[in-house]
């Protein structure tokens, strides 16, 4: 507690210096054109510090907390007394037996996720802007939004009934003669991954083609009345005009899919993985959970979870720098 | 030159055909998980076992959520997912706004400063284990306020909102300003009337948020007492005992639901839990919208 309080003060100290050395003689400059200016500036300043404290504490100091994965801690110790162990940690992982398996579900759930769940909307919001009846477009678009705002804890659970070796997903498929006995869908490692991809995009298109619709909406309408009048169709308007008019938000958007590349939605995981399924559905972020607040290994599962954070700023900066190259377009 | 004008148009209405259609399908699969729980949980517990309710309840029967909404861990895990959304949502509108008002001011000393400290925030975390740690040293852990406090302030919403305020016109200010009025004073009584749309879209977010948050409770506390709606629809979820137990439970007291089963008393609790959401959402969804372009200006 001692040392989060030095922190503090020493965060506290270093932002006001900060804020000060730069500002002192423009508010000497500012006060002689505006009087009132003072009380302003301190009313203002009032405004910003319930939100910079709750920022400072609850984003800082556990950033500060990742020391811990270079020392060996427990409750007992504490953050000061806790040795340093340098990156034992992180050998330690990267020795482990499922290490490979848990970095291998962590990938390849997020690289088919991307692969999928980033084209969909794109399609799906061309299709809408197609769409000529404007009540049935907004009908669409209002509940194709709708599993947005359901938890994952009922959609995964509208999943499990729906896979149940009653539920209608079964018969359908002996319906068809498609297999012979149901097949306990969840229960199956192989069919994981396919349902964490469909499940995800099941869940977020709709929601992820607003703005991508907000963006079509923007492209200038004289552009398709000069290709209607060269003859395009419609799908040719669609290749030739609408797509490369919203190139820039699809190269943005891709760069912030690809940064979250090794990051697996931790609900949604955890709603559907067990311990039938749990060689393909171990994911890094499982895997923290369990050492961390299952086994109570805090450092170790902090030096996971680091390493995981670690690449995904990598892959966010290399995207970031591919993609400029690329369309022009970047985040910073 | 006829004919292929007449070609082309057919092209056309073909095309405008299999697009509805395929909408059509868009909206089956995306409603039809929802009416398939509906209907099973309307459905009598032994009759659903046998298999083959799709579409309509084939033996009607509210036993189900006669069941569950006498469930009293239930109830009171209502009153903590309305209380936190409640009060949640509250005080991150208030203190998000507040700093959003005060970051858009241009005289703001500093403002650089500010603006990375809290775009760091937005991309950088401590992580699971800090923040547990964190909690613990400050007596967050197994208290409600683990759900109010440190979900208080979000810069990504501070960035729309000032995106919103930036475009109220100044001269508002200034004729507020000459007749003495301080910021608080105009925060109050001009900035939050006219903001009411984002503030609205905020508000409307973040209520989804901690309507639907279960990580928070399942990590951070452990009393029955602060159990939320979704923490106790995961645990019946993933435990099928859970269920059993209460279908036990539920015919010691009444002997005539002995056939209810689990798997229909899984059905009405996720329903219950859902309902809300399906009720408010056709009201509201306009102001969602409203807050992703609002974001999609400045993002």
């Amino acid at each position: 507690m001692t040392n989060a309080v030095v922190l503090t003060a020493y965060l506290e100290v270093l932002a006001l210096s900060t804020i000060l050395k730069g500002t002192e003689i423009r508010v000497k400059k500012f006060n002689k054109k505006f009087p009132r200016f003072e009380k302003r500036q301190l009313e203002a300043q009032s405004m910003i510090l319930p939100g910079f404290i709750l920022m400072l504490v609850f984003s800082y100091f556990p950033m500060y907390g990742l020391i811990i994965a270079f020392k060996d801690y427990n409750i007992v110790s504490g953050f000061m007394g806790a040795p340093w162990v340098g990156l034992d940690n992180f050998k330690e992982f990267l020795s482990y037996d499922r290490f490979y398996l848990v970095l291998r579900n962590s990938l390849a759930i997020n690289i088919l996720q991307l692969l999928f769940s980033f084209p969909v909307p794109i399609i799906f919001a061309l299709l809408l802007n197609e769409m000529k009846n404007a009540g049935f477009k907004k009908i669409v678009q209002t509940i194709s939004y709708l599993p947005h705002f359901v938890s994952w804890v009922i959609y995964a659970g509208l999943i499990h009934v729906l896979l149940d070796p009653r539920g209608i997903f079964n018969s359908i498929l002996m319906l068809l003669n498609i297999t012979e006995k149901p097949i306990l869908f969840l229960g199956e490692p192989s069919y994981f991954w396919m349902i964490a991809v469909v499940s995800g995009v099941l869940k977020g298109f709709g929601w992820s083609s607003i703005i991508y619709l907000a963006a079509i909406s923007g492209v200038d309408q004289q552009l398709y009345d000069a290709a209607t009048v060269d003859g395009a169709g419609r799908l040719q308007k669609m290749w030739h005009i609408t797509l490369p008019s919203i190139k820039g938000t699809v190269a943005i958007l891709l760069i912030f899919n690809i940064s979250g590349l090794v990051k697996t939605g931790f609900d949604q995981i955890w709603m559907m993985h067990n311990p039938l399924n749990m060689s393909m559905s171990e994911t890094i972020e499982i895997y923290v959970y369990k050492m961390g607040l299952e086994s109570f290994r805090f450092s170790y599962s902090t030096a996971v979870g680091l390493s995981q954070s670690v690449v995904s700023v990598i892959l966010l900066t290399v995207s970031n720098f591919l993609i400029k190259k690329v369309t022009e377009e970047s985040l910073f | 030159m006829k004919i292929k004008i007449t070609g082309l148009r057919k092209k056309i209405e073909l095309f405008d055909i299999f697009n509805n259609l395929f909408m059509i399908v868009v909206i089956l699969i995306t409603l039809y998980p929802f009416w398939y729980c509906l209907v099973g949980s309307l459905n009598q517990g032994f009759d659903y076992l046998k298999g083959g309710v799709y579409f309509f309840p084939r033996v009607f029967s509210l036993e189900n959520y006669i069941i569950v909404l006498r469930e009293k861990v239930l109830l009171k895990a209502y009153r903590v997912t309305i209380s936190r959304t409640l009060i949640g949502t509250a005080t991150h509108v208030f203190i998000t706004a507040l700093f959003a008002y005060g970051f858009s001011r241009r005289y703001l000393f500093g403002k650089s400063f500010y603006s990375k400290f809290g775009l760091v925030t937005m991309y950088f975390s401590g992580g699971l284990i800090p923040q547990y740690i964190l909690y613990n040293q400050l007596g967050l852990l197994d208290s409600f306020w683990v759900y109010i406090i440190p979900g208080m302030i979000s810069f990504y919403h501070v960035i729309i909102m000032q995106a919103f305020f930036k475009t109220i016109p100044e001269e508002l200010n200034e004729s507020a300003v000459m007749d003495g009025a301080g910021e608080y004073r105009i925060f109050f009584s001009i900035i939050i009337p006219i903001s009411k749309p984002v503030l609205a879209a905020i508000a409307l977010y973040t209520s989804v948020g901690h309507w639907n948050s279960f990580f928070d409770s399942m990590v951070f506390t452990t009393s029955t007492s602060l159990q939320t709606v979704q923490v106790y629809l995961m645990r019946i979820i993933r435990s099928i005992e859970h269920a059993t137990a209460m279908a036990r439970e539920a015919s010691d007291l009444m002997p005539g639901l002995q056939r209810a089963n689990t798997e229909t008393i899984k059905l009405a609790t996720m329903m219950v839990a859902t309902i809300p959401i399906l009720v408010a959402y056709p009201f509201f969804q306009k102001y969602f919208v409203k807050g992703i372009m609002l974001g999609s200006i400045k993002g």
